[in-house]
């Protein structure tokens, strides 16, 4: 019954042959990024000895960039399932703000609305604020189309990344890198949109103290609530400091 | 973990990580969100990045050579390529190979 649906509803989607064609065009600069970073995530994966097939699992399910690669940090230090839904809330906690400029245009998508708030990544959210959109396509079918041509290429990236990864033998020592490397990249931009090194120093402050005083499984969870303690204690040197 | 586990774990995250996107669409539908979360939703982005910079190389041991000198030259190395040619591609790559070659040999 399912596939009937499924297959009832692609043979509808294949009557928006021009919004297609135009989520393709606008989703190309994603393509690159995320064909290159998926492969990056599921080459990692696979250099721990983990089964390809979970990358594809995760992307499909989870389709959350920076999430996925500290996912497979969670798989190796067996972490708990309570810590691991506060450690994804906090990271992801800057998606919670993009539904907010987001509200109008999802208001008429229909059925599509659960599957484009799902597939929100900052990239795709990126692509919704700036493109212009074409007064003639349906609306909702490109922002289908847009959402859902991003995630097959992080699908298709990391797939390849973690079969390769997991047949070709080769030196993988000091891979783990690209996440530090993902996250300082973050960082810079996030210091280019808010212009306050506080918020980082808290981050710093956080992390050491969290080093010192407890084991490295639970590193992560304390940092996250002694930092959320001192951004509230300093609220208003943090507001002030624009 | 075993796959059971991880398995677990994927769906642990699956489901916070669409409530987090769901999450302005349940609640401020009709309400401006409160201060309080406008304020975490600016703030805590940052703070939570330069936390995972050092999760990330949490297993460095900085008592005996090279005393995390290696991460310390690579993290500033990535940091500066990005703050030149601003391509992040680049930047991710560039670090992780520069990383690579300065474990591996």
């Amino acid at each position: 019954m399912a596939m009937l649906c499924t297959l009832g509803l692609m043979y509808k989607l294949l009557n928006y042959n021009k919004e297609f064609k135009s989520a393709l065009t606008i989703s190309i600069p994603v393509m690159m990024g995320y064909l290159v970073l998926g492969f990056a995530f599921g080459l990692l994966l696979s250099s721990f000895n983990y089964d390809w097939y979970l990358a594809p699992i995760m992307s499909i399910f989870i389709y959350a960039g920076a999430l996925q690669f500290v996912a497979i940090g969670f798989f190796n230090a067996k972490m708990g399932l309570i810590d691991i839904a506060i450690a994804t809330i906090f990271i992801n906690i800057r998606q919670s703000f993009y539904g907010l400029s987001l509200l109008k245009k999802f208001k008429h998508t229909g059925k599509f609305k659960k599957y484009l708030i799902f597939g929100l990544t900052d990239e795709t959210y990126g692509l919704l604020t700036t493109v212009e959109e074409d007064k003639k396509l349906s609306k909702k079918h490109f922002y289908f189309f847009l959402t859902a041509l991003n995630q097959s290429y992080w699908i298709i990236g990391s797939t390849v990344g973690a079969i390769i990864g997991s047949n070709i033998d080769f030196n993988t020592n000091g891979l783990e890198f690209s996440l530090t490397a993902l996250f300082i990249v973050l960082c810079i931009e996030q210091y280019k949109k808010l212009k306050n090194i506080l918020p980082f120093i808290i981050g710093g402050l956080a992390s050491l103290l969290a080093f010192i005083i407890v084991p490295s499984d639970k590193m992560l969870i304390t940092s996250i609530i002694l930092s959320l303690v001192l951004l509230l204690t300093f609220e208003k040197r943090i507001e002030n400091d624009k | 973990m075993t796959n059971n586990e991880i398995y677990l774990a994927i769906i642990v995250m699956s489901f916070t990580n669409y409530l987090t996107r769901l999450f302005p669409f349940i609640f401020f539908l009709k309400k401006d969100p409160p201060k309080i979360v406008v304020y975490i939703e600016t703030y805590f982005p940052p703070v939570i990045m330069t936390i995972l910079i050092f999760y990330s190389i949490k297993d460095i041991n900085l008592t005996v050579y090279p005393y995390g000198l290696k991460e310390l030259i690579a993290i500033l190395f990535t940091a500066s390529i990005h703050l030149w040619k601003n391509n992040y591609l680049v930047s991710i790559f560039g670090g992780t190979i520069f990383y690579m070659l300065l474990v591996q040999y």
